[in-house]
């Protein structure tokens, strides 16, 4: 089990998917990948496909067309599976918190394990923010656990 | 060391469970090699393993119970076609078992639903179609300098094969870049981060039975080494440096290259790659002749 659990901690694979940011939050992100930070040091890969991902990167605000994709990328998820709100508007909607299509947060649609705000949230922070997500791991897997024992 | 068949036991120990572990260190140091070229630090050199021990510990979430199956037997005929070239048989049995797994993973990809599996699978078909004439013409090549298509045959030869069939260098790289699904041929699915039809066949699965396709890449990462290594046989070691030597070519095209489409891939397969082989096919029958 352990082994498992460094394993999870050595091989995060990111899914980003962006909400309605104002990409601001998004270059930040993908300046994570660069030789300046270049996070794949720490395993991380940016993958394009919600199967394959372990982290879900979200910038930008919930608003009413993105809840439903959201939703759907959520699900498509394999357990554990963990979710970083980047930026001020995907924690509590920002600068966009009373806009009439705005819903608010990202945790208004889905469960939220990070949040790293900011405006834009810089490219160090972001980094923190996954690694946390990462030391959450083994307790999210043993909560399944837990839980599937108890439906079983 | 291929020789002996006192030996068969462990050279099938070593092509099940050893060359998978060396494939996996190759796929490593590609990964670093990869991030060192574009200015990057890149991962640890056991992240294969890593990535495969996290795979496995996730729960899947695939298509269809037709696709897993095929990835399974996919990983088989892999692994047979090791074995099979690593103990020294038959070499066109070795192509038809590879050719069979190729297209049970094509199967798979066409079993599901999503139309970037399907269009995956529909491009896999085009890289079968690319690599497989080549490697067919380094296994006839092999048959002429030999006259046998056992694969031990080759070990028992004075002179290496290299200087026959100094062309089939290229062919190798050739296949090397197709069959790794390098850019510029990453067409079917991808590598690394890199994303093309979101990740092509491999879009529908998860958890461990993706597990089972990187476990598919380390045996063809083996294989592919087996194979350059036939053109050094009489220095093993040799034909070592020869097939990391190809690796490394296939890594740099991979950096500086971008993506083409399936057409340029069978244009330059067919076009380039064919010819160069038949070249070097023609002037081995000829001085066989001579011979005679
Ligand atoms: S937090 Fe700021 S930079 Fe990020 S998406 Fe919102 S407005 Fe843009």
């Amino acid at each position: 089990m352990s082994s498992f659990d460094t394993s999870n901690i050595k091989s995060p694979w990111i899914l980003h998917y962006d909400t309605g940011s104002c990409n601001g939050c998004d270059i930040e992100v993908l300046a994570c990948l660069t030789p300046l930070y270049d996070v794949e040091r720490f395993g991380i890969l940016n993958v394009g496909n919600p199967r394959h991902a372990d982290i879900l990167v979200i910038t930008g605000a919930a608003n009413k067309r993105s809840a439903r994709v959201l939703r759907n990328l959520y699900e498509q998820m394999p357990d554990p599976k963990m979710v970083v709100a980047v930026g001020i508007c995907a924690v509590s909607g920002g600068v966009l918190h009373n806009c009439y299509n705005v819903l608010g947060g990202v945790d208004k649609v889905i469960p939220v394990d990070v949040y790293v705000p900011g405006c834009a949230a810089r490219p160090e922070a972001i980094i923190d923010g996954i690694v946390l997500a990462l030391q959450k791991i083994p307790e999210k897997r043993k909560l399944l656990k837990s839980r599937e024992a108890k439906t079983a | 060391m291929f020789l002996n068949s006192g030996n068969t036991v462990l050279i099938v120990f070593m092509a099940v469970f050893v060359a998978p572990l060396i494939g996996g260190l190759l796929m490593g140091i590609d990964r670093i090699l990869s991030a060192r070229l574009q200015g990057r630090i890149g991962p640890p050199i056991l992240q294969p393993f890593y990535d495969m021990m996290k795979l496995m510990s996730k729960k899947p979430i695939s298509g269809t119970k037709i696709q897993i199956i095929c990835v399974f037997v996919y990983l088989v005929s892999m692994i047979l076609s090791l074995v099979l070239l690593m103990t020294g048989q038959d070499l066109l049995v070795m192509v038809l078992v590879l050719a069979m797994g190729s297209i049970f993973f094509i199967l798979g990809g066409f079993s599901v639903k999503s139309p970037y599996s399907n269009i995956g699978a529909q491009r896999e078909i085009l890289q079968v179609l690319a690599y497989e004439p080549l490697i067919i013409f380094y296994v006839v090549a092999i048959y002429l300098k030999t006259g046998s298509f056992m694969t031990f045959k080759v070990f028992e030869l004075k002179d290496p094969l290299l200087y026959s069939m100094p062309l089939f260098v290229v062919a190798l790289i050739i296949i090397m870049v197709i069959k790794l699904r390098k850019s510029p041929f990453d067409l079917s699915t991808s590598h690394h981060a890199h994303q093309e039809l979101v990740k092509g066949i491999t879009t529908e699965l998860s958890g461990r039975h993706l597990a089972v396709i990187e476990l598919v890449h380390m045996y063809e990462m083996a294989l592919l080494m087996v194979l350059a290594m036939l053109l050094f046989a009489t220095n093993l070691w040799i034909g070592l440096a020869l097939g990391l030597f190809c690796l490394f070519a296939t890594i740099v095209i991979d950096n500086i290259t971008a993506r083409l489409t399936w057409s340029d891939m069978l244009r330059f397969a067919w076009k380039i790659g064919v010819p160069i082989t038949a070249l070097n096919l023609a002037v081995i029958y000829y001085f066989s002749i001579i011979k005679k």
